[in-house]
């Protein structure tokens, strides 16, 4: 066998890593091309204006899974936000190097491994069952809160400790307590950084099917409550795709949600350019 | 002066909100074994796991059938989507131009964006009649693997991609220096040196294949047989997801082996956290 | 060792006696046994090679070095004949007392006007007149008021690198200390810049006690009213190895290590 040269397998490697970016290219057109050509077609006005009749017909719009996805957000988000950002200043600002603190980063490391789907049988088993919250937006948005806390926390200490540490110490050498640094000067810098993790999350809790199936029940109606079940855009397209024949109307769904997931992504992008430009002083 | 109270009580809350996620995490904990345990007793551990037949009607409990789906799911679609995924994560790291990175690097993030319903959808619409063609109803374990493939794919390539950057660049240049080419110096030495996170982003992604189950269920089909490729088989993973279901529960005990089902499941997350992290 | 008495004008700058302080990080010997006293109203030097603890020694004067894990004090450090080390002393009140600027300029990432009124606002005063007078006597102290006037409400760091230092001293300034320590505040600046940082501590010595870090001998020779010298022993641990008038330290050295190190032998 003749020996084949370095240059020629460098040739032969190069046109295989270009062959891989190529393909994981080509997966994501036909992926997005596939959704939006079969479904947009269906996504007018009316569409998004008229809810699905529910049932195992797959007749109607989209517009009280719109509303659903919305009010599970909005809950969702009262409650991570908060707990969310309280826990990565704990982590970035106060947290001390020691066993307490290993035992809280293990603890989020974990959570952030764990299956929606187990997060989903957890959230029935507590907030549905135990707790009688029902199959509701509550029990869905506190399930939410607990799948996606892992991911607040970390993107928002990123944020966080990306902010100077002279910024820090010029604040404390000014004579201020700490909680006034961080309020006043770590916080207001990272914003940025922290509306990133925001929408973040939002875009995963736009996504969410597995553990909201289990917790938030598939009622096709405007929820008028937080202890009403309703049925969010990707729950939808599930109900759809499954229980019923309207591939359309799936696609259609899914199309919608393409497009939001792509909108979000594109602001993410968007916001981090500008926080890491605005931490390097361009700004 | 309330500035020091402020600054305290500050410290306070956030303390306890730091705290939270580990509570989550031991309620999780709880909740799961508390309703698996008990199960334990009645079908012996080994019964139980190398069961080959789930037919809860004659009671018989074996989750032998979806453990082997979801580990031939998944072996398959990690040995499509590692190479996939590192030949492109050298691509972002060291071969593309800007230009051509400032495309795929958000391509990367869109694929991981994209809900797992719609893979399942696009697997369902597409891929199933395609596989069909092959043999088999298309409801299969190769339909399944294609699927979480591209799931995940853009796991294993943005952890690598980091992995390899963070490879010093006099490596490349000590390499460069003594006449290899690209390919060699990826290869001997960025590539060696990148090992660990490489490592890491696979087992990450593996964990996301185990996890993985709306677009399994849409694609994989309910079957309980022995699998066989290209034909249906059921990951056991949707035998957790009907727990929801009201259906599951005609049985109180198969209720209880669901919920065994998940602290063998929680068990297998946790070990394999451990494993990458320090 | 030769205690310096400073002649100096009654002033408001405060005067800092230090007595047999020892600094540890952990195990490892930071600082050994320093006496030194620090007269008011006067720029007093530190220098010596790096490594010898000066900057540490600088930021206990404001226990900056609070935030560091594992650190310990002996000894006493006497601000105005009250021990800052005291249980009773409050570390933030120390703080507003004794100012620090550092080495890179740092000014906060919000405007000009902003980062002068923070200090003052997070000790209370809300009165925007108030706040208004407070910002522009400290640009004007810290001769930027002129360069800076019509753009108070620009970010701070559109600034050049030796305005953003004026800037940070003025910072300084608003919350009215006693003492300004400054760790190496000209290493990042070009020499125009340093010039006229130089200018400024110079007139600021009037009211203000300057301590500052620095690895320019010219700089201390130029600027400073009384110069420290530092090194390291054996074991790394800085010590105090002379103190005097500068002109002193600089044209009559008493120990052979100060000699060596001021003629450029070592360091």
């Amino acid at each position: 066998m003749r020996n084949v040269s370095a240059k020629q397998t460098q040739k032969m490697a190069m046109a295989g890593i270009w062959g891989g970016g190529i393909i994981t290219l080509l997966l994501l057109i036909v992926i997005i091309g596939y959704v939006l050509i079969q479904g947009l077609p269906a996504v007018n006005w009316e569409f998004l204006t008229t809810n699905p009749k529910g049932g195992l017909s797959g007749e109607g719009g989209i517009l009280s899974t719109v509303v659903s996805t919305l009010y599970l957000i909005g809950v969702t988000l009262v409650l991570l936000v908060p707990i969310g950002i309280g826990s990565a200043i704990y982590l970035s600002e106060y947290a001390p190097n020691n066993r307490l603190t290993r035992i809280i980063r293990y603890g989020i490391e974990t959570l952030a491994g764990i299956p929606s789907i187990i997060f989903g049988l957890f959230g029935y088993a507590l907030f549905v069952t135990v707790l009688s919250f029902n199959f509701s937006i509550l029990s869905g948005a506190l399930t939410l809160v607990c799948l996606l806390l892992p991911t607040m926390i970390t993107t928002t200490e990123e944020a966080l400790k990306a902010v100077s540490y002279s910024y820090r110490e010029a604040a404390l050498a000014l004579g201020t307590t700490r909680w006034q640094m961080i309020s006043r000067i770590v916080l207001p810098s990272a914003i940025p950084g922290i509306v990133t993790a925001v929408i973040l999350c939002i875009g995963r809790a736009i996504g969410e099917t597995a553990c909201l199936y289990v917790t938030m029940g598939g009622s096709a109606a405007i929820p008028s409550s937080l202890l009403e079940g309703g049925r969010t855009l990707s729950l939808h397209v599930y109900y759809l795709a499954m229980e019923t024949n309207a591939m359309d109307k799936a696609m259609a769904t899914a199309a919608v949600l393409i497009i939001i997931i792509i909108l979000i992504n594109a602001l993410t992008n968007w916001l981090a350019g500008r926080f890491q430009k605005r931490m390097k002083g361009l700004l | 002066m309330t500035r020091y109270f402020t600054d305290k009580l500050a410290k306070y809350i956030v303390f306890i909100s730091g705290f939270t996620s580990f509570i989550i995490l031991l309620l999780i904990a709880l909740f799961i074994f508390r309703e698996g345990l008990p199960a334990f007793s009645e079908i012996g551990v080994f019964d139980f796991i190398f069961g080959g037949v789930w037919r809860p009607g004659i009671d018989q409990y074996g989750i032998l059938a979806m453990i082997v789906g979801s580990i031939a799911v998944t072996i398959v679609s990690m040995i499509m989507a590692v190479p996939l995924g590192i030949a492109c994560a050298i691509l972002l790291a060291e071969v593309a131009p800007s230009k051509i990175r400032s495309i795929l690097r958000p391509a990367v993030e869109l694929l991981v964006g994209i809900p797992s319903v719609v893979y399942g959808l696009v697997g369902l619409v597409l891929l199933v009649p395609l596989i069909s063609n092959i043999g088999g109803s298309g409801f299969s374990i190769l339909t399944a693997s294609i699927v979480l493939m591209v799931m995940v794919l853009p796991t294993i390539i943005s952890i690598s991609e980091d992995s390899i950057r963070a490879v010093p660049s006099s490596y490349r240049e000590g390499a460069l220096a003594l006449g290899a080419t690209k390919w060699q110096t990826i290869k001997g030495v960025v590539l060696p040196a990148a090992k660990s996170g490489i490592g890491a982003g696979i087992v990450l992604g593996m964990g996301r294949a185990i996890g993985e189950t709306m677009a399994m269920i849409m694609v994989i089909g309910n079957s309980i047989a022995f699998p066989r490729f290209t034909f249906r088989c059921r990951a056991y993973t949707d035998r957790q997801h009907s727990t929801g279901n009201k259906l599951c529960y005609r049985h109180p005990r198969e209720r209880a082996l669901c919920y065994r089902c998940r602290a063998l499941y929680f068990y297998i997350t946790v070990k394999q956290r451990s494993y990458y992290l320090p | 060792m030769t205690i310096y008495n400073f002649n100096g004008q009654t002033c408001r700058g405060g005067k800092i006696k230090v007595n047999n302080l020892n600094f540890y990080y952990g195990s490892f010997q930071a600082l050994r046994n320093i006496n030194l006293d620090i007269p008011g109203c006067a720029i007093t030097a530190i220098i010596g090679p790096s490594g010898c603890g000066k900057s540490s020694f600088l930021r206990l004067l404001n226990r900056m070095n609070d935030l560091i894990y594992g650190s310990r004090i002996e000894g006493t450090i006497e601000l105005d004949g009250k021990n800052i080390f005291d249980k009773t002393v409050d570390v933030v009140d120390l703080r507003k007392n004794v100012g620090m600027v550092f080495q890179k300029p740092n000014p906060f990432p919000i405007s000009i006007f902003d980062n002068i009124a923070f200090g003052p606002k997070q000790h209370g005063k809300k009165n925007k007149m108030e706040l208004e007078e407070i910002v522009e006597n400290s640009l004007k102290q810290a001769a930027l008021w002129d360069e800076v006037k019509d753009k108070l409400g620009q970010s701070a760091l559109a600034l050049s690198g030796g305005q953003q230092q004026r800037l940070c001293i003025a910072r300084v300034l608003s919350v009215e200390p006693e003492v300004i320590l400054m760790d190496e505040p000209c290493s990042a600046l070009d020499p125009m810049a340093t010039l006229k940082i130089e200018d400024l501590m110079r007139t600021l010595a009037k009211n203000y006690t300057i301590i500052i870090v620095t690895h320019n001998m010219q700089q201390a020779a130029r600027v400073s009213d009384t110069t420290a010298f530092f090194m390291m022993e054996p074991d790394r641990a800085g010590s105090l190895v002379e103190y005097g008038s500068t002109s002193e330290i600089f044209t009559n050295p008493k120990d052979k290590r100060t000699e060596d190190y001021i003629t450029g032998r070592f360091g």
